[in-house]
């Protein structure tokens, strides 16, 4: 009888990390194929609405940008998160309290102030948002050892409870009774950066340039490779003189402000105004870009692109071939759990031997 | 109707899924597997119940399909944490939103074009002697009466619930005892998974009668909050489920009170999830964990 | 001495009750067992002796089935018995109590004694509780079978496990280092409850370090010395220093190195120095010494005696309970990592894989204690990192590229690393725990001569080490860490190997 066993390996396999996402796609494709045929469609013919066609219209690839910028604002902040040994699933409360932060800025004092300094400061209002949202388990987790899984993660709801709180009361729209905020001020607006025909917003540079930065941090400076080291070995890091608690502090922060501002752009350059459910999950659709991604800022990027392109091309196939948008959230889904099962034989090799 | 007796009475059918899915999540939980899939599975539990019951007419046969699903997730997500050892918290969200879009996709596929939502007969409140609090569904009674009992029972008497124990606070222990670490783990899992199906059926087979988007509305994570609550014991997070329920039947017939139309009441829905943290907080380190919480489970 | 009818007749008509034969166990190049026989009554305690890596753990673990032997079969009641597993060893009627329990804590005594024995849906608990009351009857084994497992003693825990091994109707006991997490009066208990064992006919292999221990309890010893058995004697009829001789196993030694150039001042005092060890035991207890430049102070004895938590405190990474310790006059009692390394301590740890990232490259590791002084600007200076890397692997022969992940070096390459980036920093005092675990030949060479080289400059070192060839070779003067006191301290040149292995054994004085 053959026997398959799981042995470690002695380091981990350099040509893994390259070639896992392509491969996670593939099998991801392979095991949803079964979804697009209940449909009634074929699966090529999906498959090519969901990923090429958005690319093929001026406008709609455009539009694949648009709904990428969240995903890539809180990819980058669950990937520092991860990799610093943070576990940041709070990303999606720490969003929109990031945008109820800039929303308040944005409605109450910006009025007056042009447009360049409206921008920063409310966008600022959102990093402080999100920041705070993640400093109560940051603190949890480095004063009392309590993990940070639970604790952000209970706090989601709450962020949503905060914004349903404040719509239907106290913000709620007094001119048209919606759960919805006042608009912002126009300075507060975040400006289109292709001319009026898309909406794709100043938010996307702002997010490029976070990940440039981070990317920057993470792989030429000390400090970046202090947070590597805490996130890969706190005991070693420790050893040799790391200050782990208070660099994963930091990173918590850094995570959750990055992802306040994710919120704050999307209020700012998409909604123009706090309303509810204008999130579609993006906080945890974030822990997919970051574990696509391989946690590295250049993956991000590509994940949150890859990602926001089905976003856009299930909306056509929906359309087009009848095949329900949600397929991209089975995706999703199943493509986190795929990487993470291939990720496993990054540490541990598969061997089939004879039973003895 | 007095106001007290509405409220207890919406109290014990709001609490129903909860207890269900608080109680599958102490097993998974007990075992040494944070189970983030608890939403998800109540999600897709719900729906699929409701389409057999729906196509076959059949509320019995739905609620069969809604448990069937449970048992599957929780197999599933066995096959990600147990055989594969997978991180805990990426394979229970992963597993949430693939369920979720399952769920949805299926949904939409099956529905679509309907102008009307879709409903079905639901089951009925019992009619006990016409007091209002003991109006209930068949669910609840059973809940309460036989489910949480038994599943007491079987998890602090019986073999299967040492085994559970053990593998959940030193695997490593039960290992060398001759337990099969992985094949309690699965178990746990799937009976778990079982339970949340139920309480996912409840939405869509008794209470509502319907499925809409968005029904579970995050109360599998309150779940999780539950049992962190309820400090891994199961009469424990029955009562915080029941607290969570009455504070919820309560702000909900609060607000229908003119004067009090503006105030937040989202503030006490947030208690729950607050009062976890707080707990975490204040007891620290201290915490009663499961040993072996979070940890694959691999013989050296 | 016990005198004690022995039921210590192998091959006659009663079989022992298990027996070893040929047991050869290789690690790599290690070899752990090599062709071990041995033979325990029934009725008998039989005492396991040896230095660490003499190979009684592994042995033991063999006959338990926590690990595979390359040759060689065990017999039970003198029929052959395979053993793969923990399971097949209780079917065997083998027991055993490992020094770290296999407990349940929240469980209960009676609940833990149970599991995996159930049998049937219902836990029959009050069969468990009815066997334990009768096991306190006739062993003496006291023990409230509706405890909490994680309220006991460390003591009562340890009668917990017994009593798991009784209730699987164990014939043969193994216990491995019993002693080791016991205060005195449990030890007499502990040996109250094996007597009545060996009354009722169950054989006990007991192993230990221990002199005094094994003078008390056993009615044979056998010594393990590198994997071979040197000798199976009854304890009765030898005595303690043919027996620490048997275990140390040298006559004379050679001296391989120059004389120092003389000590010069006092590097490191401690004094008082006391911590607390796993499970919050005392584990170091008021220890006093110092080291001065020039020298290398070996600490001897076995592992588990106090030696961990020594360095540990050392090198920043356990706190002390009580005491102090000065580093040229700079107090670093209880100093984090970072002021450790900033006072000139270089610290070679004895787990390697704790040292390093395995995942980041040699050049980073290298750099990792004092990454601040590799900046220019904002950024890291790659450049300076690659040549620093550059010229420590030169400098240390290291096998490896800068870029190359750590995680990727032979054991004696990663130690080289470690090496390099301690002593390219010219420390004070080097603070060196099991240097040569697991190295082969040319690496164990290439660390000790660097030892030496730093001697020579003038650095002094602190010099742990569970290889007592190792000290008498490097060593100028030894001090005997037993249960974290130092019971002895000696000059090198005066060294007795026999007197060495009677401190670290617990006897002293008396017997030199």
């Amino acid at each position: 009888m053959i026997r398959v066993r799981l042995e470690q390996r002695a380091a981990p396999a350099r040509w893994f990390g390259v070639v896992v996402a392509p491969v996670a796609i593939v099998v991801t494709f392979a095991l949803t194929i079964g979804f697009v045929l209940a449909a009634g469609a074929s699966p090529l013919d999906a498959y090519n609405q969901f990923l090429v066609e958005p690319l093929t219209s001026r406008y709609t690839a455009l539009e694949v940008l648009v709904a990428a910028t969240p995903l890539l604002f809180t990819g980058a902040a669950v990937a520092i998160a991860f990799r610093s040994g943070f576990w940041n699933i709070g990303a999606e409360g720490q969003l929109l309290l990031g945008a109820v932060a800039a929303t308040w800025v944005a409605t109450t004092f910006v009025g007056g102030l042009p447009r360049a300094a409206a921008i920063p400061l409310v966008i600022a209002f959102g990093a402080a948002g999100g920041a705070a949202w993640a400093l109560v388990p940051a603190l949890l987790r480095v004063r009392l050892g309590i993990d940070e899984v639970v604790t952000t993660l209970l706090l989601n709801p709450v962020g949503l409870l905060v914004v349903t709180g404040l719509l239907n009361g106290p913000w709620r729209n007094p001119e048209t009774m919606f759960p919805e905020s006042e608009r912002i001020a126009t300075s507060a607006e975040l400006p289109p950066i292709v001319g009026a025909e898309s909406r794709l917003h100043l938010g996307f540079v702002i997010a490029i340039a976070l990940i440039v930065v981070a990317w920057f941090v993470f792989g030429r400076t000390a400090t970046g490779l202090r947070l590597r080291a805490a996130g890969l070995s706190p005991e070693a890091a420790g050893f040799a003189g790391i200050r782990v608690g208070r660099l994963l502090l930091g990173a918590a922060l850094v995570s959750g402000a990055i992802a306040g501002i994710a919120g704050a752009s999307e209020v700012m350059g998409i909604q123009y105004r706090l309303t509810d459910g204008f999130s579609a999950g993006f906080g945890y659709t974030g822990i997919v870009v970051a574990t696509l991604g391989g946690l590295s800022m250049p993956g991000v990027v590509l994940a949150a692109l890859f990602l926001g392109d089905l976003v856009v091309g299930s909306t056509s196939a929906g359309r087009e071939l009848g095949v329900p948008s949600q397929l991209a959230d089975i995706v999703q889904g199943a493509l986190l759990l795929v990487m993470v099962s291939l990720l496993l034989l990054r540490r541990y090799r598969v061997s089939f031997r004879r039973a003895t | 109707m007095s106001f007290a007796s509405d409220v207890l009475a919406a109290t014990l059918r709001n609490s129903t899924p909860l207890l269900y899915g608080t109680v599958g999540e102490t097993y998974c939980e007990r075992a040494g597997i944070l189970n983030l899939g608890i939403e998800g599975t109540m999600y897709a539990s719900a729906f699929f119940g409701f389409l057999v019951a729906y196509t076959s007419g059949s509320l019995l046969l739905g609620l069969a399909a809604a448990v069937a699903v449970g048992v599957l997730a929780g197999a599933l997500m066995g096959l990600l944490t147990v055989t594969f050892g997978t991180n805990h918290h990426v394979a229970g969200l992963g597993l949430t939103l693939f369920l979720i879009g399952t769920a949805e996709f299926a949904n939409r596929l099956h529905f679509r074009g309907e102008q009307a939502l879709a409903t079905i007969d639901p089951f009925k409140l019992w009619d006990f002697l016409g007091v209002e609090i003991l109006a209930q569904y068949a669910l609840t009674y059973v809940g309460f009466l036989v489910i949480v009992p038994l599943a007491w029972w079987v998890l602090m008497r019986s073999s299967l619930g040492l085994n559970i124990r053990a593998v959940g606070e030193n695997p490593e222990a039960a290992d060398a005892a001759g337990v099969s670490v992985a094949r309690t783990r699965y178990l746990a899992l799937m009976i778990g998974g079982g339970l949340m199906g139920v309480g996912g059926a409840f939405f869509t087979l008794a209470a509502l009668g319907s499925f809409t988007l968005d029904i579970i509305a995050g109360r599998g994570w309150v779940c999780i909050a539950l049992v962190i609550f309820g400090r891994w014991r199961i009469g424990r997070g029955v009562l915080g489920a029941l607290l969570f329920a009455f504070v919820y039947a309560l702000q909900l017939r609060l607000r229908l009170i003119p004067e009090l139309a503006g105030v937040p009441f989202e503030l006490l829905l947030a208690l729950p999830y607050v009062a976890v943290i707080a707990a975490l907080a204040v007891s620290g380190r201290n915490v009663a964990y499961p040993g072996a919480y979070l940890k694959p489970y691999r013989r050296a | 001495m016990r005198s004690h009818e022995s039921g210590a007749t192998a091959g006659g008509e009663i079989p022992p009750a298990v027996e070893l034969r040929g047991i050869t166990k290789r690690f790599g190049n290690l070899v752990a067992n090599d062709g071990v026989d041995l033979s325990v009554a029934r009725g008998e305690v039989h005492a396991l002796l040896g230095e660490n890596g003499a190979g009684k753990s592994t042995l033991m673990r063999i006959l338990y089935g926590l690990a595979r032997a390359d040759a060689g079969v065990v017999l039970a009641d003198g029929k052959p018995v395979a053993i793969h597993s923990p399971k097949d060893a209780i079917a065997a009627g083998i027991g055993m109590v490992t020094q770290h329990f296999a407990l349940v804590r929240p469980m209960t005594v009676a609940e833990n004694i149970v599991l995996g024995r159930t049998g049937g849906v219902r836990v029959q608990l009050e069969a468990a509780q009815a066997r334990v009351t009768a096991a306190a009857e006739r062993f003496g084994i006291r023990v409230d079978p509706l405890a909490r497992v994680g309220d006991l003693s460390v003591g009562e825990q340890q009668r917990v496990e017994i009593l798991k091994a009784l209730y699987r109707d164990c014939r043969v006991l193994i216990l491995d280092e019993p002693t080791a997490v016991l205060v005195p009066q449990e030890v007499d208990a502990l040996f109250a409850t094996l007597r009545r064992l060996c009354d009722d006919g169950i054989a006990v292999v007991f192993i230990s370090h221990k002199l005094n221990e094994i003078r008390e309890i056993s009615n044979r010893v056998t010594v393990l010395r590198r994997g071979v058995v040197v000798g199976t004697r009854v304890t009765g009829e030898i005595g303690d220093r043919e027996l620490a001789s048997l275990m140390v196993g040298r006559a004379t030694f050679g001296v391989q190195r120059r004389a120092g150039s003389g000590a010069g001042a006092t590097v490191l005092r401690v004094e008082g120095l006391s911590a607390l060890g796993r499970q919050g035991l005392p584990a170091l207890r008021e220890a006093t010494f110092e080291v001065r430049a020039g020298e290398i102070l070996g600490v001897a004895g076995v592992s588990g005696n106090g030696q961990t938590e020594l360095a540990e405190v050392l090198c920043g990474m356990r706190r002390a309970s009580a005491g102090s310790v000065t580093v040229d006059g700079v107090d670093l009692t209880s100093a984090v990592p970072a002021r450790v390394v900033a006072a000139g301590v270089g610290r070679i740890p004895e787990d390697r894989h704790a040292a390093v990232v395995s995942e980041l490259s040699v050049a980073h590791n290298l750099a990792l204690e004092r990454l601040s002084e590799f900046r220019r600007g904002p950024q890291l200076d790659s450049r300076r990192l690659r040549e620093h890397a550059e010229t420590l692997i030169e400098r240390f022969t290291i096998k490896a590229r800068p870029d190359d992940p750590i995680g990727t070096l032979s054991g004696g390459n990663l130690q080289k690393v470690i090496l390099a980036r301690v002593l390219s920093r010219e420390p004070k005092l080097l603070v060196v725990s099991q240097p040569t675990r697991g190295l082969d030949v040319a690496a164990t060479e290439y660390v000790r001569q660097q030892l030496l080289e730093q001697r020579e400059r003038g650095a002094g070192v602190l010099l742990v080490s569970e290889d007592l060839d190792e000290l008498l070779m490097l060593a100028d003067r030894l001090i005997v860490l037993y249960e974290g006191r130092i019971v002895g301290e000696v000059a090198a040149g005066e060294a007795e190997p026999d007197h060495l292995g009677l401190l670290m054994a617990g006897l002293t004085g008396a017997a030199a």
